[in-house]
């Protein structure tokens, strides 16, 4: 895919593509990603030998689908296991189970597509922290690094590390020389996208890509990043701990908790009518502005539990309120939570078969107070 | 924490073997038939077949290694070559003499440098401390068998005070603390070992204590109404574990290295032992000096080790 | 800010242009070179090193005497005697003459084993670091075999055994050094290695050995460059001492380690003449720890 050259001294302009990505393998139909069955768990060494005592079972079991320009939300407490998801998606550590399958073609196998084909189309921003660049070098040179690997000339490389900084922002000449310290930290977020984008990927991991940044740089970046999966054709994974964030950014979201996929859906549906217990918690904490909407008792206690013996059956049954001795004996699997809606729900009130005594009912509401920025999220899914 | 402490002792043990197979290994460093540096220059043949099967120099070296093993672990390290007496004896008759000067040497420069250490953090950028940070340099760069030969050059020589070299009157060699005379060969040799550590415990005094008033609970005690005095005290005693594993780590080098001190001023300790085994090419006192210097430093650095979990909570390494 | 605004226009790209200042960007050896600049304490010990440097190489042409030339009539004659600017040793040789000759072997042997131990214990801890793991254990346990023994004791025990001789001397320093180094080394390249600008070039794909170059190493250089500049005054010192021992460089061969030895047995007939190969070395020794120390000191900027 060409990115359109400019013509007017001001700026780029990037035509919003409406016409098929040439790279599209699958068709329209055929997500984008396609994990299934996605495991790590983190060996302990201890004792006299450093022997393996015991293991961190930070990812568990995770599946799910991404669609072709979509945005799917990833949210989830600290330590429930969404960034190790991410590097487990970039290949950056090696999984203990499962398959990534990318346009339909598994991803490191042999019949599928290899590691470095891979990492043409997918790319990762992280977290923008004192060492998401390398302070030696020019930022011009960073962002070139990625080309420079797959073969390209140091001067084609240069330009196009040149291009991706106007594209996010930021002016070549100023800032192509600078050092990372030089920077602010919106700006250096914007050379973390252009580094992502150097290789010309379909899909972009933003793991907690605008969690450090001030509010008014982090609105701005947010909106860098929609521009720029409408000009540029990409899908995006955007994982944070921010509820508002994800629902401003999201088409879909997904909510894990210790290292499990808890619930699953469209992004309003989810926050409007939130299923599982425990997204009917974490979004019930959010606090609101209205003095009407106080919020008496914390709706969540406690902390995870340890995720090196996680509770049996379901993870979530030592906080919820709703657990019964079934929970303990069985864990829950994604079942659809009302049929004809697209919302997954890992839970046995959502299970008519489970044999909970709530079984086949539906929790009602949020969970908590009213909803809020209704009027937002409905336009602002009309725009996208 | 006993299981941390058990832990810690078993891992010395393979250092242990380690420093000894080094030691072992020294022989087969050397130029030449090893069987021809254990044995004088004219032994007779059958002297030299006897000597084959006892060291089994006609097996395999790991073979040879555990049989010297065997033998250095029941406290035979061979004879020495020059003058026939066992190697053990020799090297524990040297080694009183050199913890003598290690030890005076240590607990001077550390008693010196920690005071001086703790002005100089707490009048930062003072005199004191550019002295303090001048005088460090100076005294990790100086080499110490110069310094010994100038201080001989000034005691001795030139306003003769002290004598210059030996461990008693006659070039005695049996060591009493309360004669006068002794004491007198010593100090020189004394105050030149100091000046190494001295420099170097001054300088990790200065800037643990330094570091240490910068934290936010000094901040606390001063706004608690503590007096400055207290408020040194409480600094020092957070600083003192770093400071005193320096000093147990320097008394070690000092146990180590003395051997050019000890030559300068003929001082009988091990170093001077060491240094005649190497003219002589003594190899089997060579040898065993060396292991069981190595083998105390090992037993010091486990030692600090130890002491520093004990006084410091937060060290904990699993 | 419009938060409902699906698509950023162009008025706002072109906003975002222009709210940037003007900035002057050094790079970061400019920077350390600024600030050495400033620094008179290092500056002058740099100039010393230079000079000594300086006059090691030029021995052949500003040495006044032969310093291999001995004289049975004139042994240890005081300073000023005759042409023995600062009189003559025990074998009736120049001592002005052997202190600038013995430069050379004094600096190549405070030189030689650090750099062979910068190469080969910085390869050593960079892998170690890099690939981590069993290979990472293996590498350090061997090193810290060697820890165990005193700087002084390794030395003289290797060279001790070896035989003597600048060569062996130069082997055993460079022995010593190598787990210090490596150490510093290994514990730089695994604090590099779990940085997200490391993942991020893995990510794009470098190889190994790419990411090693463009990215690991010149973060690590750096500190492990200094600790070996600050080892180079500790290698002069041991390297006299082994030189005095009568394990370093072998006599007729001007040293000043040697020369301390063997003039020794004339402290009484001439003392302070006695003293001046260990000014030399001292001063040696002093300069390169006081510009070491000036170079962490410029090269420590927060970035």
């Amino acid at each position: 895919m060409i990115m359109s050259k400019t013509r007017e001294k001001a700026g780029p302009m990037l035509r919003p593509v409406d016409r098929a990505d040439p790279r599209d393998v699958g068709g329209e139909a055929q997500p984008l990603l396609i994990v299934r069955n996605l495991k790590k768990h983190f060996p302990i060494k201890g004792g006299l030998l450093n022997k393996t005592v015991a293991r961190v079972r930070a990812v568990d079991d995770v599946s799910f689908n991404v669609k072709k320009g979509e945005t799917l939300g990833i949210v989830g407490e600290s330590g429930c296991g969404k960034s190790t998801v991410a590097r487990l998606l970039m290949q950056l550590i090696p999984s203990d189970g499962g398959e990534v399958i990318f346009d339909g073609e598994a991803v490191s196998t042999f019949r599928g597509i290899s590691l470095k084909d891979f990492r043409r189309n997918a790319q990762m921003v992280f977290q923008d922290s004192y060492s998401s660049l390398n302070p030696r070098l020019p930022i011009e040179a960073s962002i070139a690094y990625g080309p420079r690997v797959h073969g390209a000339s140091k001067g084609t490389a240069e330009k196009i590390a040149r291009e991706l900084l106007v594209k996010v922002g930021l002016k070549p000449e100023l800032f192509g020389p600078r050092y990372p310290h030089e920077l602010s930290g919106g700006q250096k977020q914007r050379v973390n996208i252009a580094r992502a984008l150097a290789l010309e990927p379909r899909l972009l991991i933003l793991d907690e890509a605008v969690s450090a940044l001030d509010k008014s740089v982090e609105a701005q970046v947010l909106n860098l990043l929609r521009y720029l999966k409408r000009h540029l054709n990409l899908t995006y994974v955007f994982i944070s701990h921010d509820l508002n964030v994800v629902q401003y950014i999201s088409d879909r979201v997904l909510v894990m908790y210790l290292g499990e996929v808890v619930e699953i859906g469209a992004v309003d549906a989810i926050y409007t009518a939130p299923r599982h217990p425990y997204t009917r918690a974490l979004l019930a904490s959010r606090l609101s502005m209205d003095p009407a909407e106080r919020v008496e008792e914390a709706p969540l206690t406690g902390d995870p539990p340890n995720p090196i013996d996680p509770p049996s059956g379901c993870r979530f049954r030592t906080r919820c309120p709703h657990a019964h001795a079934v929970c303990a004996a069985k864990a829950p699997r994604l079942t659809a939570a009302r049929a004809g809606i697209e919302q997954e729900v890992a839970c046995h009130i959502y299970d008519a078969t489970s044999g909970h005594p709530d079984a086949g009912a539906s929790l009602s509401g949020t969970g908590g107070h009213a909803p809020r920025r209704t009027v937002e999220a409905s336009t602002a899914s009309a725009g996208r | 924490m006993w299981s941390y402490v058990l832990r810690r002792v078993l891992f010395a043990v393979p250092i242990a073997l380690g420093v000894s197979m080094l030691c072992f290994g020294l022989i087969f460093l050397a130029p030449g038939n090893p069987m021809q540096l254990l044995l004088p220059a004219d032994a007779t043949a059958e002297a030299i077949e006897i000597i084959k099967k006892a060291y089994g120099f006609d097996k395999p070296i790991p073979l040879q290694y555990l049989a010297w093993l065997q033998k250095a672990v029941t406290g035979d390290l061979g004879l020495s070559i020059a003058n026939r007496r066992p190697v053990l004896e020799e090297v524990l008759n040297a080694l009183s003499n050199t913890v003598v000067l290690s030890l005076a040497a240590v607990t001077i420069a550390f008693s010196l440098a920690f005071v001086l250490g703790t002005i100089a953090a707490y009048f930062r950028g003072g005199v004191i401390d550019r002295g303090v940070t001048a005088m460090s340099v100076m005294g990790v760069s100086v080499p110490n068998y110069w310094l010994g030969m100038v201080l001989i050059i000034i005691f001795s020589v030139e306003l003769g005070w002290l004598p210059a070299t030996g461990m008693g009157a006659q070039g005695s060699t049996d060591f009493s603390l309360f004669n006068w005379e002794n004491m007198k060969h010593a100090i020189l040799p004394i105050f030149t070992l100091c000046m190494i550590p001295l420099g170097i415990i001054m300088r990790t005094t200065r800037s643990a204590v330094a570091e240490v008033l910068n934290l936010d609970f000094v901040q606390t005690l001063r706004a608690k109404g503590l007096g400055e005095l207290a408020v040194v005290r409480h600094a020092v005693r957070n600083a003192l574990p770093q400071v005193l594993a320096v000093m147990g780590l320097q008394f070690g080098y000092l146990m180590g290295g003395s051997i050019l001190v000890e030559t300068i001023f003929t001082w009988p300790g091990t170093g001077f032992l060491l240094h005649k085994a190497i003219l002589t090419r003594d190899l089997p006192v060579l040898q065993g000096t060396i292991l069981v210097l190595s083998l105390i430093f090992v037993a010091v650095n486990l030692i600090v080790d130890l002491a520093q979990t004990w006084v410091d909570p937060r060290i904990k390494r699993a | 800010m419009t938060m409902t605004s699906a698509t950023l226009d162009l008025a706002q790209l072109k906003a975002m242009h222009d709210d940037q200042p003007a900035m002057i960007s050094r790079g970061y050896w400019r920077t350390v070179g600024a600030r050495l600049s400033r620094d008179p304490v290092t500056l002058c010990f740099a100039t010393v090193i230079a000079a000594i440097v300086l006059i090691a190489l030029l021995a052949p042409w500003i040495a006044p005497k032969d310093p291999f030339k001995t004289s049975m009539a004139y042994r240890l004659k005081p300073m000023g005697f005759r042409d023995f600017l600062l009189g003559s040793d025990e074998l009736g040789r120049d001592i002005l003459s052997r202190l600038i000759w013995g430069g050379r072997t004094s600096l190549l042997m405070g030189l030689v084993p650090v750099a062979v131990a910068l190469l080969i214990g910085g390869t050593l801890g960079v892998v170690a670091g890099y690939v981590g793991g069993g290979v990472n254990m293996l590498i350090m346990r061997l090193m810290d075999l060697f820890y165990a023994f005193p700087s002084i004791l390794l030395a003289v025990a290797i060279s001790g055994a070896m035989g003597g001789g600048m060569v062996n001397g130069m082997i055993a320093l460079s022995m010593v050094f190598i787990p210090p180094i490596c150490r510093v080394a290994e514990s730089a390249t695994t604090q590099v290695r779990g940085l997200d600008f490391v993942e991020a070039a893995r990510a794009s794909g470098g190889s190994t050995g790419s990411i090693i170059a463009h990215h690991v190493l010149g973060n690590v250089l750096g500190p492990v460059f200094i600790y070996a500049s600050g080892l180079v005054s500790v290698s002069i010192l041991i390297a006299s001492g082994l030189s005095f021992l009568g394990l370093g460089v072998e006599p007729p061969t001007p040293d000043w380690g040697l020369m301390l030895s063997t003039l020794r047995q004339a402290i009484y007939v001439n003392p302070w003449v006695c003293a001046l190969p260990g000014l030399a070395i001292f001063i040696t020794s002093l300069s390169f720890n006081l510009v070491s120390d000036g170079l962490r000191q410029a090269m420590d900027i927060r970035m």
